[in-house]
């Protein structure tokens, strides 16, 4: 078999907590290796979430998951302001509807405290109001947390995985692992374009990370993929919905929520059902039914907005309430594992977290002196000066005032970039994850043919 | 930001050039002091009808049946010959105070600044996120636009077997495209209980042997890389079928372009979404003009030219500062019609060619409409041509003419007694 690389470290899953790893370790006098089984970084549960940047007020107290989500809100925020990442500090507020709701509030600020999150407010009904004007009538009382933030995941992801490439990283698209040999000194994996050999293998499969487990002997977890379908209203529903707002966290689970998204759109969702099939993202009549319903109840005046897009992430969920991150020195190999609800904003956080334990290990953690700038993103925000916006930058160079995609006013110099990236696009959901293309409101009635060509014209480069 | 950039001053800036648009500019271009622009996205001006190559347009306008691609060339050049500025490439993305536009196109970020606007931005077909079909997103799922963007301008491969969703009168246009391109429709698909639009389409030629599930709709699509099968579900007795395709179309369900026009805040017709005109075809803003499909979504191209051709003597009167603020009495559509154009009407004034424009949610052979003031019958008429659902139903305005203008809103209804039978075999001329 052929070999793809010889590393000191493979990461499997370049999903936001593969790249972030990758993208740290790479960072090190350490040679690194980030293998997709996909044929793009990016495109499993890291594309489709709610993409908020969560300062983990209702995490567990005590849990690694409310130290990580807490750490990586800081982590990823100041990232942001030095690649470019677009966050909107929008705040949000939590909405009870119920007596048992309203009562619920005071323990939910209290449990923001165990976390070490202060800054949560209790409300009565007027000031929901103030806040959220639109919203359906019957509202209690709220709980504003002013931290919340809106991300945009796409370029999270993309900016931690191109980061990582430019720090040295070996990126290995469409190389599923489906083998593994530990020896005493490595491990050799298997994958259908040839083998990767490690001194170490950390596992960030997410969905496919108790697959990947059990390649390497241990029956301990399954993955139970929690499908959560999602509205995108048009940008035109913008105006009534200025902060995210979430539900009071029940029994069954975190709720629906309405949120404004960094391009400008509202969301509503996610559902939250557990199902069998890992590759299940289609959206469903009982979902849009469910979500409709909580719609109505929530904004009225938000579902005569026109829908613009719909879509399911699956969360991977296992039988623990907390992450599952173990190191196996016998065997060379570090899981991290069960990332389920949270992982866009604690990816960071994580990588720091796996870079210490694998300080107890024979690799070289040092850090390099001769690191690469981060990379600066394009920005996908409607806050920021996009470039059709950007007088200057047209003047210099006309393709940015060329407008290809109209309802997302992307502009044929970003296109082009995206193809000349370090990790250019493959399929036009990759381009539309670059660049926003053919991601709005006609949905192609005006530039869907001109976005195949265009696609076309760019994997052929 | 916008303080720092170039302004330019223009008598009246038109908004979208297709067939409204560049009617407008026509008419315009000539009789106003100062330039007329058309700004226009696209590389090309002429609107739907550039990618829309098969004939049917032009019949009313330029009294001649040619392709869409011919019928937009024509008016390109009547437009550039009439001395209106064609400035392309140019896309309007909000605005900068009143009558300011702000604009982006290779040659710059700009402010067009002008006297009048006139809103053209037309009507776009509803995809299918916005239907809320739920299931898989597999490829080979297109709105008509697209179907014909795909086949005409890129000549792109399509499936052998398709589901049209709608049976307006674009749908049947969808279904010609689809067999042109080598792919057969197996099932168009209507929540109607005719086949609507079928006979206009016949009167024009084309007619097509497809099988209409009447009173249906899609539930879902299947498939994961590629569209496999649609499940329809009939409306009445809920019964489900799984139909196999690879290609499903969405056709028809308009929704305008209305975006520049919420930006602003003018006031939009709940049943048109498009803004809410009078006669003039003057929106709810001095100065703010709109045509075409924007308010009637929608109609066929020749009847958006003519609006183009109609706005101007409002356009006119608005530069010399003689339209001014007249009662207007509002006309509302009963639950008969989805939506009527225009909204109000100042006494006296004339509609463009003469005619109300409804949207029929049911069918009528040989309708009789019948319009109400007060709880009073104010005018009544017959028309000789059916009212159906998925096209505009015209109606001459001499029906409201006597309204009072001093009165409450005019309602149109069809009178309740009419029989409700199938479309006729043979569809009346068309006007
Ligand atoms: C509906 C929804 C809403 C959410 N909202 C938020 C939110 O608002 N804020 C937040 O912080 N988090 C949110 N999350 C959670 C967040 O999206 C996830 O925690 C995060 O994306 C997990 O990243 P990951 O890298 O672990 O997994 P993934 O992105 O799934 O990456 C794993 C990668 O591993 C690859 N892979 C799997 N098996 C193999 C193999 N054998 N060989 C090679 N490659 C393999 C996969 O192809 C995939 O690309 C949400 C999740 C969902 C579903
Ligand atoms: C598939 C199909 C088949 C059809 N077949 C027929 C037929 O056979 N016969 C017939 O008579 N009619 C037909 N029609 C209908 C006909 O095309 C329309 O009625 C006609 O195009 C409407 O003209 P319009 O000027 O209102 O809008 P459009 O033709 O839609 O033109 C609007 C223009 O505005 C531009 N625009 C929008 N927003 C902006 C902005 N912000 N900045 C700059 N420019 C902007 C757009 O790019 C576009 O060019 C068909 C329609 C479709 C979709």
């Amino acid at each position: 078999m052929t070999t793809l690389a010889t590393v000191d470290v493979a990461v499997i899953g370049a999903g936001i907590v593969g790249s972030a790893i990758a993208r740290d370790l790479a960072g090190r006098h350490l040679s690194v290796a980030l293998i997709e089984g996909r044929d793009d970084v990016g495109d499993g549960t890291s594309k489709a979430n709610t993409a908020i940047l969560h300062t983990g007020f209702d995490a567990k107290p005590g849990t690694l998951e409310s130290r990580m989500v807490a750490r990586g809100y800081h982590l990823l925020g100041e990232y942001a302001e030095r690649t470019g990442i677009p966050v909107e500090r929008t705040g949000a507020v939590l909405v009870a509807w119920s007596d048992e709701e309203l009562d619920a509030l005071p323990g939910l600020k209290e449990k923001a405290e165990a976390n070490g999150y202060d800054a949560c407010a209790l409300i009565g009904a007027d000031g929901v109001y103030t806040l959220v004007p639109d919203l359906g009538p019957g509202a209690l009382g709220g709980l504003t947390v002013p931290g919340e933030s809106i991300t945009c995941t796409w370029t999270t992801n993309l900016a931690l995985a191109t980061d990582a490439v430019r720090r040295g990283a070996q990126l290995l698209r469409g190389t599923r692992v489906t083998g593994v040999e530990s020896h005493q000194d490595g491990v050799r994996l298997e994958t259908a374009r040839g083998d990767v050999h490690a001194r170490w293998v950390v596992n960030a499969a997410g969905l496919g990370a108790d697959a990947v487990d059990r390649l390497f002997g241990h029956e301990r977890f399954t993955v139970t993929p929690r499908r959560g379908e999602l509205f995108v209203f048009d940008k035109l529903a913008r105006p009534k919905v200025p902060l995210i707002v979430l539900p009071v966290p029940s029994s069954r689970g975190k709720g629906v929520l309405v949120s404004p998204t960094i391009y400008g759109n509202v969301m509503l969702g996610p559902t939250s059902e557990n199902i069998e099939d890992r590759t299940a993202t289609g959206t469903t009549e009982e979902g849009f039914d469910f979500l409709l319903s909580k719609g109505e109840r929530l904004m009225p005046s938000l579902l005569e907005e026109e829908v613009t897009a719909s879509y399911a992430g699956l969360r991977a969920a296992i039988a623990s309430e907390d992450y599952l991150v173990d190191l196996d020195a016998d065997a060379r190999y570090l899981l991290v594992g069960g990332i389920r609800s949270t992982g866009l904003t604690a990816g960071m956080a994580l990588a720091e977290h796996v870079v210490g334990l694998l300080g107890a290990t024979d690799l070289d953690l040092t850090e390099r002196d001769d690191l690469p700038e981060p990379p600066r993103m394009p920005n996908l925000g409607e806050a920021g000066v996009r470039p059709y916006e950007d007088a200057e930058l047209i003047a210099r160079d006309p393709a940015y005032g060329r407008i290809v995609c109209f309802c997302e006013r992307v502009t044929a110099g970003e296109v082009r970039d995206a193809f000349a990236s370090t990790i250019p696009p493959c399929d036009l959901d990759g381009l539309r994850r670059r660049t926003r293309m053919a991601g709005g409101r006609c949905q192609g009635f005006y530039c869907g043919a001109d976005a195949a060509s265009l696609l076309a014209q760019g994997v052929a480069q | 930001m916008s303080a720092e950039l170039p302004v330019e001053h223009v008598a009246v800036a038109v908004v979208g050039g297709g067939p409204s648009g560049l009617t407008a500019a026509t008419a315009l271009a000539p009789v106003v002091d100062g330039e007329v622009r058309v700004i226009e996205r696209e590389r090309e001006t002429g609107g739907i009808p550039r990618h829309s190559d098969h004939p049917g347009y032009g019949l009313r306008d330029l009294h001649r049946f040619v392709s869409g691609p011919a019928y937009a060339r024509r008016l390109t050049a009547t437009a550039r010959d009439a001395g209106a500025v064609l400035e392309t490439e140019a896309q309007v993305t909000g605005w900068d105070g009143e009558r300011r536009l702000l604009v982006t196109s290779p040659r710059g970020r700009h402010v067009v600044e002008a006297d009048a606007v006139v809103l053209a931005t037309g009507a776009r077909e509803r995809p299918r996120p916005a239907r809320r079909i739920p299931g898989d997103r597999p490829d080979g799922v297109y709105t008509t636009g697209q179907l014909q963007n795909l086949v005409h301008l890129h000549h792109a491969e399509v499936g052998r077997r398709a589901v049209v969703v709608g049976a307006e009168l674009v749908s049947w246009s969808a279904v010609v495209t689809l067999r042109e391109a080598g792919c057969e429709t197996v099932a168009m698909v209507s929540r109607y209980a005719h086949a609507e639009a079928y006979a206009a389409f016949r009167a024009w030629g084309r007619a097509t042997h497809v099988p209409v599930r009447t009173r249906s709709r899609v539930v879902s699509i299947e498939g994961r890389t590629r569209v496999e099968a649609v499940v329809l579900e009939h409306l009445d007795t809920g019964e489900r079928t799984r139909v196999e395709c690879d290609t499903v179309v969405t056709t028809g369900d308009w929704v305008p372009d209305h975006e520049l026009a919420r930006l602003t805040g003018l006031d939009l017709d709940r049943g048109t979404r498009g803004p809410s005109v009078d006669g003039s075809l003057r929106t709810s803003r001095a100065g703010v003009f709109a045509v075409g499909n924007l308010v009637h979504p929608v109609d066929t191209a020749d009847a958006a030219a003519l609006d183009g051709r109609h706005v101007a003597d409002g356009v006119v009167a608005d530069l010399r500062g003689v339209l001014g603020e007249s009662d207007s009495v509002p006309l509302l559509a009963s639950d008969d019609f989805r939506w009527v154009s225009p909204q109000r009407l100042v006494s006296g004034q004339r509609t463009p060619r003469g005619d109300l424009l409804l949207w029929p949610e049911t069918s009528r052979l040989l309708p009789v409409v019948v319009a109400t003031q007060d709880g009073r019958e104010i005018g009544r008429a017959r028309t000789a041509w059916p009212a159906a659902p998925g096209r505009v139903y015209r109606v001459p305005a001499s029906v409201v003419s006597s309204a009072d203008p001093a009165g409450g809103p005019v309602t149109i209804s069809l009178r309740s007694t009419d029989l409700r039978r199938p479309p006729p075999r043979r569809a009346p001329r068309a006007r």
